[in-house]
């Protein structure tokens, strides 16, 4: 027994010790909503592809677009005692008493891309993200001086409570207010998605009697876009043509589409938060605590004119 | 209508098709354009086409389920079979095979191989069916997005596309296979001794083993059958974008399957089963999510109203619910 005990001692002393020395090393958590898109797979990548460079342990979860897994891989973070955690939350609401575990055990947290509600903004370092107002601004911006002010618009909106859904849905609609003569005529939720879009986007159609009075459409993302466009063709209209299509996120199928005409605008959201989140930790971890509540990212606007030379600059 | 009421065999149709018809008799008010149907460019074109094609998936993923729900099982991984099979056909076509019988064949054999997992699981190592069927539903979605590497894989192939955007007979070309799908198994099922097994393997596993059914040999035979169903299915959800999404192709797919062969009436404890059914089943689901998307609520009521709808729907078939009903209109009728 006693012997046992002592090699048990030992062998606690061995493992404390291999903890220490891979401790040098910075591990951070990164909770990923799911890979949705192609532009949420990008983000992914990039984050994966920064953590490399750095020689930061990644510890990765996909959540599948469920809060829940979220939660659990964050507390699964905590418990393993990483020093960081990346959040990108799938929706606004239910943040609140997970953040606080993490404050309790000491480990600072970063949110990247859509917004978290918490009554208490000292639970996590700073937010980094594109600025989704401002994107459904420029979309409405550049659909408003095309068609001078005129036009029935059809609304696909993302998953419904997403503050990129309702970000751009704001942006969009403050700019649409200075013009009486424009309005969303239908709104329906396409969670995002191009089957959905594309699903949604043959009933509004139908619902507006062939789309012959509809001037255009504006998806809040380009999967829902590209899926609509589909639906548009399907009814005998031209997309880009008889319904002008605008839409956000700049992804590699969109700018393809761009420069076959099929969509007339995407504003771009870029998917590289990666280095920047890690910026944010290593300059915690060197003391800086006052960080500025929103590191704003993105927002170049895409049209015909300069999607061909992006899409041979990604290359 | 009294002899209609009192066949307990016809009797089981009554409330789903009358909630069928509730339904869009509530389209008829709300949103009349429903009913538009014009005839042009040789295909029928308008919103009753509309909910039959896009419940096609439904359709294909409940017919398979309806035969696993009456051996007294449940398959939970056809959505992720569907995304599997997308993958596959998807992987196949990037890859450059351009024999659409191969493409076809390589989806179907997937969703086999799921069904086989399922069937082997569930008949030979007794694993109840809601935890056999579980592992595939979560480990499925992973292996479509390793097939994938994780991105939305697009591809260009006219005779695959066909499958989910081709029209034949002036029809989308998805409502004839799972017209096809129906006969098949219809016949199958109805025409042969088979469909008795199925019942008799729900309705008491060890009576028919002493009768000399083999139930495994049935089970492992309705799980591949809903591997093969859902497999179709998602090479149809991949056809109609020309892309494999493997995250969200066919995601919560398998419940909605599950809810049609129940608004269709039928046991999940097993026994009695009827394909057409669970077919108006997928068809009030379908129509319930146009209607919300016809009728201009804002979207985020969605999910409420699909839900009220479903348990309606649902009371509506409860006998005890009818009773009570009933009995409330009886003692009204004496007291007012």
């Amino acid at each position: 027994m006693k012997r046992f005990l002592r090699s048990l001692y030992t062998t606690a002393l061995a493992s404390t010790l291999v903890v220490a020395s891979s401790a040098s090393a910075l591990t951070v958590g990164f909770s990923q909503v799911g890979s949705e898109s192609g532009w949420r797979t990008s983000f992914s990548e990039s984050v994966k592809a920064e953590a490399a460079k750095r020689d930061i342990n990644l510890k990765f979860s996909d959540a599948q677009q469920k809060q829940e897994n979220q939660i659990k891989a964050v507390r699964s973070f905590i418990a393993q005692g990483v020093d960081a955690i990346i959040i990108a939350p799938v929706v606004e609401t239910g943040w609140q008493p997970i953040l606080m575990e993490a404050k309790r055990a000491r480990i600072p947290v970063v949110i990247v891309d859509r917004n978290v509600a918490v009554n208490n903004d000292t639970l996590y370092l700073t937010r980094i993200a594109p600025d989704f107002e401002l994107e459904g601004e420029k979309a409405a911006s550049w659909l408003m001086e095309k068609t001078e002010g005129k036009c029935n618009i059809l609304e696909l909106q993302g998953t419904v409570g997403s503050s990129a859904a309702i970000g751009r849905m704001k942006g969009f609609n403050k700019v649409l207010a200075q013009y009486p003569d424009a309005k969303i005529v239908r709104s329906q939720t396409a969670e995002f998605t191009r089957a959905k879009g594309k699903e949604v986007m043959e009933s509004l159609l139908k619902a507006e009697g062939g789309g012959k009075n509809i001037c255009a459409l504006w998806a809040h993302n380009d999967e829902m876009a590209l899926g609509a466009i589909q639906a548009i063709k399907e009814a005998g209209l031209q997309p880009g043509k008889d319904i002008l299509v605008v839409s956000v996120d700049a992804v590699d199928d969109a700018l393809k589409a761009i420069v076959d005409g099929t969509i007339n605008v995407s504003v771009e959201l870029s998917p590289h938060l990666g280095g920047p989140a890690f910026d944010v930790i290593e300059q915690y971890r060197n003391g800086k605590k006052d960080f500025e509540k929103w590191i704003r990212m993105g927002g170049k606007v895409f049209t015909a004119e300069n999607a061909a030379e992006e899409l041979a600059q990604r290359k | 209508m009294n002899a209609f009421l009192s066949n307990p065999q016809l009797r089981r149709y009554l409330w789903p098709v009358a909630g069928l018809l509730l339904l869009l008799l509530i389209n008829l008010i709300i949103s009349p354009e429903f009913f538009n149907l014009t005839f042009k460019d040789g295909r029928f074109y308008g919103s009753l086409i509309d909910v039959l094609n896009r419940a096609a998936p439904i359709a294909l993923l409940a017919i398979g389920m309806t035969l696993v729900i009456a051996t007294g099982g449940v398959d939970l991984s056809v959505g992720s079979v569907m995304a599997i099979a997308g993958a596959v056909s998807a992987y196949l076509i990037v890859s450059g095979v351009d024999s659409l019988t191969v493409i076809i064949a390589g989806g179907l054999a997937a969703g086999l191989v799921g069904g086989m997992i399922n069937g082997l699981l569930v008949g030979y190592m007794n694993i109840q069916p809601i935890v056999a069927t579980l592992i595939l539903m979560v480990a499925g979605r992973g292996v479509a997005q390793l097939i994938n590497e994780g991105q939305i894989v697009t591809f260009q192939h006219e005779a695959f596309s066909f499958l989910g955007t081709g029209y034949f007979l002036g029809l989308p070309f998805p409502i004839i296979l799972v017209i096809i799908t129906f006969v098949l198994v219809q016949l199958l099922m109805r025409r042969t001794a088979l469909g008795l097994y199925v019942e008799a393997v729900g309705a008491n596993a060890s009576a028919s083993r002493y009768l000399g059914i083999n139930a495994r040999a049935i089970k492992l035979s309705v799980y591949c059958l809903a591997g093969l169903c859902a497999a179709l299915a998602g090479m149809i959800a991949a056809a109609d974008i020309k892309g494999s999404d493997a995250n969200n192709a066919g995601l919560w797919l398998e419940l909605d399957a599950i809810l049609a062969v129940v608004i269709g009436g039928a046991s999940l404890m097993g026994g009695r089963f009827s394909l057409v059914l669970s077919i108006i089943g997928a068809l009030i689901i379908q129509t319930l999510t146009v209607t919300i998307i016809m009728s201009g609520i804002p979207p985020k009521f969605n999910l409420l109203i699909k839900a009220s709808a479903i348990i309606l729907v649902l009371l509506m078939q409860s006998p005890r619910f009818q009773q009570q009903l009933s009995s409330l209109m009886l003692w009204r009728k004496r007291h007012g």
